[in-house]
């Protein structure tokens, strides 16, 4: 995917240089996938149904471009008109009706249409999958270290037991009276020692398993329903905001209610892609989970559902802050940009979800010293006049740039009250 | 010490020994607090051995519990979601407070589906945003857990189904529905609808303290028996004949908002209303007049007499008092230098005082300008003389069905007994209450009505201006609103709710008008005008003969009042208003009987001008209880020696002494004064001209918070706490004050150069924000919404009134009286105090574990998960506003009950499952062995900046009010960032430079907090200001 991007980077910046047309063009196919994330993805993919049509070749298929704009505007609106095409769309997808996007522009649809066109089919992208992998590792020098300090250890040890020798050598040499060594075991230098050594190292492991308690880093349990997030977010690209949709407005991010699910599967109704495997390596049977969901939802196939039969399903609470931890989910994905993936990890190659970070507080302070905000983009930082005139001086580096910190992220009360 | 200007309390005015020992410490326990008297520590209950063997138990078990696996938590999203419902997002619905006549438009913050905060609604062109203490606490009246929770039919549950079959068949004529003010017209149409049904049956109006000589006055005066509007805000001279306008009186909180408008203090131009007040017994309102006289209750109608003749120019009789006859001069005087900016408002409930009253303000033009006609007050239209012969129509056994709604006669009217054995013959009697009150009690069916919050509805406080009810949250118990049980019962198809919406669709032009009424909470048909009524002078020389052949008090007198937080009762069970602190004497969770300096002296051989007296007086809790007698009924309550009233007047707040029913707080909670009035014709006279008054030898302890939370030392010397000045001397002088402060910090560079000479410190940058709040002085008139305002949005935990006692409580802002003056007849301010967020804050370098430090932004943060509970903090802060927590009182402790018994039965319940649904969810529940104190709000700020941060714009002032600003009733408070050139903080400090001071800035602690200093509006050049100056 990646690398496949990159290409199609590569060659339109050579077609901007060569020809210098086309440019404008090249801009809209990258916003077009940003488009086609927000608006199309969670019914549609490109090469493969979903609850809409596979949108590959949507150009070739519609008689002209007008009424794909029309469809795509107000879908209602234009199965009214009666075009026979629409209409045989409509009932081939189970007669249901297309959302509809009263607010895209043209230009933004034909940057969809761009991005389409710029997604190679599935067997395409295989074959180069392969080249980004074995990364160099890094020589890890602990264990040299360690048996180093092992060897200097017996050394010194034999260096002791050699002085005494000889100590007692050259005492009776001198006609000192001859004191019968003390066994090392009952040396209370050398107990002193180790009780010091037992005391740190102990100290150390105490502290440190102190401070994993309520820590649960890769915690992965098992919910109701195996939702596979490789599946819906991964190969089938379905924006993170279509389900989590508080995330940009309030503290929690949300899990979405049955009613959202039930939105796309509603029609689809078993899997049929990739063999799915659960942690265990047993195989998944996807569409057994869609029939649990059914379930929840009160659904009984082939007849209209009844929303109000659906119970909440009961997910595992992975994530859990403490009580007396603030956090807010629109404060970092909205005002500071950060993306899913910083805390969540790659949630689209994840199976069932496992907490990716310890999320202790070691944790987030780290990265708010590290992060920077939005200084310039953002007009709510506007206000730190000094910082602005520091970084147009230079006298604020500017590749360091103005961190969460520097604005007062690692106080106290931006977290605790 | 220098001798201070003003004092707090008695022990401090005298200097006395007591006091001195007193404010040196900051706890006022030694510890360990628990070892019994004349025992050493090891023989107390938790001995060094028994400290070793909970530390090894302790140890063990928390190594035990923390072995344990992590428990699994559940995440449990919606079924399906409701468009707009975002989890953790809070939401604000317009709806009103109605609590009997009262009526306030209001939002209602509704987070995850439940109430937890009420503000005030800024579109409603009354109230214009404003709450009271009461209005502030109502939130937790909906999570009361003595609120009835299913209808009942002699005390057993039933259905509403079954009870509706039960009263259909026992409704018998006439019918009485019985009511206390009702201001909503479809309730009223609604009653009408039923009246209709059963001919012969009648609707009776009763209000527990009742406006009827207003009403009665304005009927033969002006033809209406109605209230007018009045206009504080267009009075230059206001003169209060013992109405607490500002308190309880009528609409105090529209009042408060209008009053403040006169006492705002342009500093270009130096203009303010002048406000003279007459009463007995000292009051909120008396204490903000600019110049207050004190009177005995049987000379109000001379005195309204007097200063009838003296606005007309006649000469003054009846009136011997010198003081006293100079005050109406005075009035008069200032009434007539402004004719048509002038009112006069009395508090009396007779008919005569009302009526001259009347006439004055017609004499001086108030009618038409400072009175409106043309929109009336509805807000009481309760005649006692009505309800008295209801009870003997009830005697007589006339009446078929009563239903009551609202009110509570056997508990609130004098003659209990008599509505008690009237009830008996009535054969059907139906309550609507809440809980089961007094009068519930005595009824075979109660089906309780919805709190405000889950009901819908409307009201019409004032002529025109209307203000609506939506529910905030679905019903919690099996209640159902009583219109409801109406429209059922008189055969209408439709429930209460259609029938609202039809009522008002018709006038709010359809489905899309009500909705938008309904959104912003209030509409107004009111368009502006002004009608001055129609006075006619016929009843006033009769009423003016009958003033001048009163009957003259006895030896004493006394007073019966509502208080700012209780009212005529309704506040008695929330805990959040009996824990705040009365304004007036500072106490909480009783009443007593307030006497005066003098009458203690003759009465409790109380000397407060002799230090051991006041000192024995004022630091042991215990006070001396006396017996009132009134014409043979008594009651036993202690006396609280209170300056400001007149010596041979006592006074007795109404309101307390209810039923265990009808909640935990109010519990054994003082007694019952409603009993010492009496009916005067057809008003019931809350004074009594001869009273009784005898030492019972018991003493009873007052929880008093007056004395806590004061601390002088060497360092921090509470000298300048206070700033006031009056008018003529800041017109005078304007600079006075900034001069004062320059003087003062000379030595560390004056004004100018105060925070960088003198310290050793550095002074640090403060990029961004910088948070700042101001306090006008001049209009807080201490009513202590900000407080509870304060205890809703940051969870602070009710103690109970053994720990006020000690001095527990926990209120992270308190409102601090100072008195100046001539101790009979003392001048008052009021100052909130809170945390000053200093930026070179004591508390922060003395704790050990820097769990209190400073933020970028200015805040003083205080962090309770690292905080040991050492206490050095509040040991160091000049301000005494840190707050420990000595119990647990949030039920935070892991092991559930293990408090019982230390913390009382009111905390215990404000720790129930369903009380605890008012909490709010952004802010930490504190446990045991932290301190804390106001954080400026933080949530709200961090809130309030990340609304700017989204929509990528700079902070605005509209985006941030922390929750004291929001329920100010008088605009007082002024929050924002100080470091913005426009923000409404930086505006307040640069106008207001001559007035503007800190609290103790000598110290170098820099203050956040600015105050502008009290400017009363009286003629005299104070003598100790003068004298001030010098020392």
């Amino acid at each position: 995917m990646i690398f496949s991007r990159s290409i199609a980077k590569t060659s339109l910046t050579a077609i901007f240089f060569l020809f210098s047309v086309c440019f404008s063009v090249a801009v809209k196919a990258q916003d077009g996938k940003a488009l086609f994330s927000a608006n199309c993805a969670s019914c549609h993919a490109v090469h493969k149904k979903l609850t809409g049509p596979a949108l590959a070749g949507v150009e070739d298929r519609w008689p002209n471009k007008e009424n794909l704009y029309a469809w795509v505007r107000n879908s209602a609106a234009f199965l009214k008109t009666g075009d026979a095409y629409a209409n045989n769309l409509y009932k081939e997808y189970n007669s249901i009706a297309m959302n509809a996007f009263p607010g895209l522009k043209t230009e933004e649809i034909d940057a969809i249409l761009a991005y389409i066109k710029t997604v190679p089919a599935p067997g395409a992208a295989g074959a180069t999958a392969g080249a980004a992998a074995a990364k160099p590792v890094e020589a890890d020098n602990t264990l040299l270290f360690g048996i180093l300090t092992l060897i200097l250890a017996v050394v010194a040890l034999i260096m002791l037991q050699v002085n005494s020798n000889l100590k007692r050598l050259s005492d009776e040499k001198d006609g000192h009276p001859y004191l019968v060594p003390i066994p090392f075991y009952k040396n209370k230098s050398y107990i002193a020692m180790l009780t010091v050594i037992l005391f740190i190292v102990g100290g150390y492991l105490t502290t440190k398993g102190a401070m994993a308690l309520g820590r649960s880093k890769d915690y992965q349990p098992e919910q109701p329903i195996y939702y596979s997030h490789a599946v819906h977010a991964g190969t089938n690209q379905i924006n993170c905001q279509y389900c989590h949709s508080g995330v940009a407005q309030g503290k929690q991010a949300t899990i979405p209610s049955v009613n959202v699910c039930m939105n796309c599967h509603m029609a689809i109704n078993e899997y049929k892609g990739e063999k799915i495997f659960n942690e265990a390596g047993e195989e998944v049977d996807g569409t057994a989970e869609i029939k649990k969901l059914y379930k929840f939802a009160g659904y009984e196939e082939g007849k209209p559902w009844d929303a109000s039969k659906a119970q909440p399903i009961e997910w595992v609470r992975i994530h859990n802050l403490p009580d007396h931890v603030y956090f807010n989910h629109s404060q970092h994905v909205k005002a500071g940009q950060v993306a899913c993936q910083t805390c969540h990890g790659d949630v689209q190659k994840m199976g069932e979800v496992k907490q990716f970070t310890d999320l202790s507080m070691g944790w987030c302070v780290n990265c708010h010293r590290e992060t920077k905000v939005q200084f310039k983009d953002n007009g709510f930082y506007s206000i730190y006049e000094k910082y602005h005139a520091d970084l147009k001086s230079g006298k604020m580096d500017s590749t360091k740039g103005v961190t969460v910190e520097l604005i007062g992220g690692t106080e106290c009360q931006k977290c605790h009250y | 010490m220098e001798q201070k200007k003003h004092w707090q309390s008695f022990g401090e005015l005298n200097q006395s020994e007591a006091y001195n020992k007193d404010v040196k410490d900051e706890f006022k326990e030694e510890l360990p607090f628990v070892a019994e008297e004349g025992k050493s520590f090891l023989e107390a209950k938790a001995p060094r051995r028994d400290f070793l063997k909970y530390l090894g138990f302790s140890t063990a078990a928390a190594a035990a519990a923390a072995s344990c696996e992590m428990p699994v938590k559940k995440a449990i999203p919606f079924a399906n979601k409701p468009e707009d419902v975002v989890p953790g997002v809070a939401k604000y619905y317009a709806t009103t407070y109605v609590q009997d006549g009262d009526t306030i438009s209001v939002l209602a913050k509704v987070r995850d589906g439940r109430p937890i905060k009420i503000e005030g609604n800024d579109l409603s062109p009354l109230t214009k945003g404003g709450t009271s203490a009461r209005v502030q606490a109502s939130v937790l009246d909906l999570y009361d857990t003595s609120r009835l929770r299913f209808p009942t039919i002699e005390g057993k549950e039933v259905t509403f189904e079954a009870a509706d079959k039960a009263i259909a068949a026992a409704i018998s004529g006439p019918v009485v529905i019985l009511t206390s003010t009702i201001t909503s017209p479809s309730a009223k149409a609604i009653i009408a609808q039923f009246l209709a049904k059963y001919p012969g049956s009648k609707h009776v109006t009763y209000d527990a303290v009742s406006y009827s000589a207003l009403l009665l006055a304005n009927e033969a005066t002006n033809g209406v028996r109605a209230i007018p509007s009045y206009r504080f805000d267009n009075a230059k001279a206001i003169v209060s004949l013992g109405a607490d306008f500002l308190g309880t009186w009528l609409s105090p909180v529209e009042f408060a908002k209008q009053y403040a408008v006169g006492k705002k203090l342009d500093e270009k131009k130096p203009e303010m209303s002048k406000h003279i007040h007459f009463e007995s017994v000292a009051s909120l309102t008396g204490s903000n007049a600019d110049e207050k006289y004190l009177h005995r209750p049987s000379e109000t109608a001379a005195i309204a007499a007097a200063l009838l003749s003296a606005v007309n120019g006649q000469a003054i009789t009846g009136i011997e008092d010198a003081k006293l006859k100079a005050g109406i001069e005075k009035a008069a005087k200032a009434l007539n230098a402004n004719k048509g900016a002038a009112l006069v408002v009395a508090g009396s409930n007779d008919v005569n005082v009302q009526i001259i009253v009347n006439a004055i303000n017609n004499a001086v033009g108030a009618a038409g300008s400072t009175i409106n006609w043309a929109e009336t007050n509805n807000t009481r239209a309760g005649v006692d003389g009505e309800f008295a012969k209801l009870v003997e129509e009830m005697n007589a056994g006339s009446v078929g069905t009563l239903l009551i709604h609202g009110a509570n006669p056997v508990y609130s009217w004098f003659d209990a007994e008599k509505v008690k054995s009237g009830l008996k013959k009535v054969k059907t009697v139906v309550s609507f209450a809440t809980k089961v009150d007094e009068t519930a009690e005595l009824c075979k069916f109660v089906l309780p009505d919805h709190h405000y919050l889950e009901s819908w509805g409307d009201a019409e406080a004032k002529s025109g201006y209307f203000s609506f009810l939506q529910p905030a949250i679905y019903p919690l118990f099996k209640t159902r609103q009583w219109q409801d049980s109406l429209l059922k019962w008189s055969g209408a198809a439709e429930d209460y709710i259609t029938f609202l919406k039809n009522f008002w669709s018709v006038q709010l032009g359809g489905v899309a008008g009500w909705d938008k009424a309904l959104q912003d909470g209030v509409y107004t048909t009111a368009n502006g005008t002004v009608s001055a009524g129609n006075f006619n002078s016929a009843a006033v020389a009769a009423a003016v003969t009958a003033a001048s052949s009163a009957k003259k008090g006895g030896k004493i007198e006394l007073v019966l009042y509502e208080k700012v937080g209780i009212g005529a009762g309704q506040g008695v069970s929330n805990p959040w208003l009996q824990e705040l602190p009365d304004p007036v004497t500072r106490a909480t969770w009783d009443n007593y009987v307030i006497v005066s300096p003098a009458l203690a002296r003759t009465l409790l051989n109380i000397d407060l001008n002799n230090g051991g007296q006041a000192d024995a007086y004022e630091v042991n809790p215990p006070k001396k209880v006396v017996k009132v007698t009134v014409g043979g009924k008594s009651i036993e309550l202690p006396a609280l020696i209170i300056p400001g009233t007149h010596p041979e007047t006592i006074g007795i707040a109404v309101g307390y002494g209810r039923t265990a029913k009808v909640g935990k707080a109010a519990e054994g909670v003082g007694k019952n004064a409603y009993t010492l009035a009496s009916l005067n014709g057809s008003a019931v006279n809350f004074s009594s001209n001869d009273v009784s008054v005898a030492l019972t030898g018991e003493k009873y302890p007052v929880a008093l918070t007056q004395t806590h939370s004061r601390y002088d030392t060497a360092q921090g010397n509470r000298t300048e706490v206070m700033k006031e000045l009056t008018l003529a001397a800041y017109k005078h002088h304007p600079t006075e004050i900034r001069e004062e402060r320059d003087t003062e910090l000379k030595p560390w560079g004056g004004l100018e150069k105060f925070e960088s000479q003198g310290t050793l410190y550095p002074v640090f940058d403060r990029p961004g924000i910088k948070w700042g709040m101001s306090i006008d002085l001049n209009t807080c008139n201490g009513c202590g919404a900000c407080v509870v305002a304060c205890n809703a949005e940051n969870n602070v935990s009710v103690v109970g009134k053994p720990e006020v006692l000690r001095g527990h409580e926990m209120h992270w802002l308190r409102i601090d009286r100072y008195y100046s003056g001539d101790m009979d007849n003392p001048n008052v301010v009021f100052q909130p105090l809170m945390c000053q967020h200093c930026d070179n804050a004591p508390c922060e370098n003395v704790c050990p574990v820097a769990a209190t430090n400073h933020s970028s932004e200015g805040l003083n943060q205080m962090t309770y998960n690292r905080c040991i509970g050492t206490r050095y903090c509040a040991n160091n802060c000049p301000y005494k506003v840190r707050r420990f927590n000595w119990a647990d009182y949030t039920g935070a402790d892991s092991f559930g009950d293990n408090q019982r018994g230390i913390v009382n039965d009111v905390v215990l319940d404000m720790n129930d499952d369903l009380t605890r649904m008012v909490l709010n969810p952004d802010v930490t529940v504190r446990s045991r062995g932290v301190i804390e104190k106001c954080s400026f709000c933080v949530q709200r700020l961090q809130e309030g900046k990340l609304k700017a941060k989204k929509d990528s714009r700079p902070l605005a002032d509209s985006d941030i009010k922390v929750a004291c600003q929001q329920a100010c009733p008088a605009n007082a408070i002024t929050f924002g960032n100080a470091n913005s050139k426009e923000s409404a903080i930086t505006l307040n400090r640069m106008e207001n430079p001559n007035r503007q001071f800190y609290v103790l800035e000598q110290l170098h602690v820099l203050p956040g907090v600015t105050y502008l200093a009290k400017v009363r509006n009286s003629e005299e050049e104070a003598a100790a200001h003068a004298e001030k100056e010098h020392a």
